[in-house]
């Protein structure tokens, strides 16, 4: 006999106790720490400060835990905590061009002043298994060498002083903030940008690769990409003057463009740009393509009718956070309008069943 | 929880959903876009309806939560849970009791009254959505009351199939002015949608709220020659015996067989309480006995 869906409650509560062992696992197996998930896991923790819009990797690391390393779910505990900070100011903008760079490298120029530092990179590494990390993860120290003591410049200050690039000019005006206000249509650039460096990974880096295949073609040299810590800034009213508050740690790229010139600009090189928090090579590098593919109006180029050149497209779907919450949702109950449905598919099949006659084989009421 | 504000927001959030609100019942049946926040649940999952009852709480208030019509569902009793931890509010399940009702997908069986809200949770507020996917485009079809696409939707569907084929989420018009999405309720529930009770109406993902204020004139979109069906299940409610009421349909066996019950389940039950036994129900004190 059927009484009446109950019990939602006590199931909830079983099902969150039985996923905090299984978050555990094996309690044989030693317990992994929050620190160690920020020293030996950190480009996830650095995914996860980035789409989460949150610089703090403690936090960060101890959000993969909870999520037991799914990695969205991380982000999603670090937006959640994040709404609920209060915000006492803005810094000011911080300064790429003075960054304590671990890694540049350009594609433009064999050489510049502040050179060529490769930095700790994946690139050049033979993707073999090292059988040898199982067993020890234990490195010997990397040789060292003293910081450069001259400035690295950004590349592209040296294609400005020739005049081949275009000038970015600063409007002076303050960004809207798309964490405090409604995302709304047209976007500029400052909110464009926003949108792309909170953006998922993986969407940004599939909207990239279609320009680099042909939908949007504009063919990027990787001007610059740099990847070091800069200080942040913060004028105190009080004081009257700005103070260093901490530094973070960024991933920039500029890259360049060909565009032959429209009936309002010379023939020149144009910019994308990419700036995310942490180590963050791959997004920032995809974030700079789809960048530049989202400029195309304000350049006078052809609408090619390309996904990454659609800014509503690429704002209303690379939030993996909004994404991930709508699609999962349909996992919810849906009897109502399920019911709904199903009273007039049986209603129209009936009908069409009449109209028809004896064309129609009779239909078992339990197959529906 | 005292970490937290009352009901999880910080006031200056709050202040700016209300403003969201008055507008939106300034404005019936049109969409105000609002800075919706990252809330500790996923979005699709209710977080307009639970900012905009966040924003229209007080602590004296007591509040019920329905998904799909039932108290009892996991995503109400969640979202009942955090307002019980986060605004310390008093909770109950007689829709009679409750100043502010929570929903999803339906509107409670029993007629509400002025001085009670009525918050919808939305997935999608664009009526004109999957007509024009383009926000930019629909809100522009709003503004010049470009409503043709949709009528001429709704004329295909009786060409194809001789019947209005959509049977949730069924598009209204409010006060003559604005096409609305009442959220996915059945068309059942949409002659309801004129009442006396405020109802607003929450997207946290597509950052938009809506609203309607008491006894604004709701009409659902139709054609004179067909017009307007509420349809539901031909059946009476299993246990209560209800006729009017809409039904969720349970597979009761291997072969199949089919039982109809009342879907929003205080109704059912007070109807029980009241001695009311549908044919396949017992009476209620063996129940709770």
């Amino acid at each position: 006999m059927y009484v009446a869906v109950k019990g939602g409650e006590k199931a909830i509560d079983a099902a969150h106790a039985w996923l905090a062992e299984e978050r555990r696992g094996d309690t044989a197996i030693a317990e992994l720490s929050v620190a160690q998930i920020r020293e030996q896991l950190a480009l996830s923790v650095n995914r996860v400060m980035a789409e989460g819009s949150l610089y703090d990797p403690n936090l960060a690391a101890l959000a993969i835990k909870q999520a037991r390393g799914d990695l969205i779910e991380a982000v999603f505990l670090i937006r959640a905590y994040r709404t609920t900070l209060p915000r006492f100011g803005a810094t000011l903008p911080v300064e790429t061009a003075d960054m304590t760079c671990d890694r540049r490298v350009s594609a433009t120029f064999k050489d510049a002043p502040g050179g060529q530092v490769l930095g700790p990179t994946f690139d050049y590494t033979h993707r073999l298994l090292d059988f040898k990390l199982a067993a020890d993860g234990e490195v010997a120290e990397a040789p060292t060498r003293g910081a450069p003591e001259e400035a690295t410049p950004h590349i592209t200050t040296f294609l400005k002083q020739e005049g081949v690039i275009q000038t970015e000019v600063d409007s002076g005006d303050t960004p809207r903030d798309l964490t405090r206000e409604p995302l709304e249509l047209p976007a500029d650039r400052a909110l464009r940008l926003q949108a792309l460096t909170r953006g998922d990974e993986g969407f940004v880096l599939g909207m990239a690769y279609s320009t680099q295949r042909g939908y949007a073609r504009n063919h990027a040299f990787v001007g610059e990409l740099r990847i070091g810590t800069v200080d942040v800034e913060m004028e105190i009213p009080e004081l009257g003057f700005a103070i260093e508050v901490g530094e973070v740690e960024l991933t920039e790229c500029e890259t360049v463009n060909q565009f032959t010139g429209s009936k309002t600009e010379p023939p020149q090189f144009t910019r994308g740009y990419g700036l995310v928090f942490g180590q963050s090579e791959r997004k920032s590098i995809s974030m700079a393509l789809v960048d530049r593919a989202l400029r195309w109006e304000e350049l006078g180029e052809d609408n090619m009718g390309a996904p990454a050149q659609d800014a509503e497209f690429v704002l209303y779907h690379a939030d993996n956070i909004q994404a991930t919450g709508f699609l999962e949702h349909i996992k919810l109950p849906h009897y109502v309008d399920f019911q709904s449905e199903l009273e007039l598919v049986r209603k129209l099949r009936a009908e069409a069943e009449e109209r028809n006659g004896a064309n129609i084989a009779p239909q078992q009421e339990a197959a529906e | 929880m005292s970490d937290y504000n009352f009901a999880y927001l910080d006031e200056q959030t709050k202040r700016m959903i209300r403003r969201a609100i008055l507008k939106g019942l300034a404005v019936p049946g049109y969409q105000v876009p609002f800075a919706s926040r990252e809330m500790p649940m996923p979005y699709g999952w209710g977080t307009g309806g639970v900012q905009v009852s966040a924003a229209v709480l007080c602590p004296e208030d007591t509040m019920k939560v329905i998904d799909q019509g039932a108290d009892d569902t996991t995503n109400a009793v969640s979202i009942r849970k955090f307002f019980e931890k986060t605004a310390e509010v008093a909770t109950t399940e007689a829709t009679d009791e409750a100043d502010v009702i929570q929903t999803r997908h339906r509107i409670p069986e029993q007629d509400l009254r002025e001085d009670q809200i009525l918050v919808y949770q939305v997935p999608i507020p664009e009526p004109l959505r999957f007509l024009e996917p383009s926000e930019v485009e629909t809100r522009k079809m709003h503004a010049l009351e470009e409503y043709g696409l949709m009528h001429v939707k709704l004329y295909e569907d009786i060409a194809r199939n001789g019947a209005i084929a959509t049977s949730y989420a069924y598009p209204v018009k409010v006060e003559g002015r604005y096409v609305m999405d009442p959220s996915p309720i059945p068309k059942f529930d949409n002659p309801k949608l004129e009442m006396a009770a405020v109802q607003l109406f929450g997207a946290g993902r597509e950052q938009r709220i809506y609203a309607l204020p008491p006894y604004t004139q709701v009409v659902s979109l139709d054609f004179e020659d067909h017009p307007f069906d509420p349809s539901k299940a031909d059946h009476p409610c299993g246990l209560c015996g209800s006729e009017d009421s809409y039904l969720d349909e349970v597979i009761m066996d291997d072969s199949g067989s089919r039982m109809f019950v009342c879907s929003d389940t205080d109704y059912c039950q007070s109807r029980r309480a009241a001695g009311h036994v549908g044919h396949q129900g017992v009476p209620f004190e063996e129940v709770s006995a």
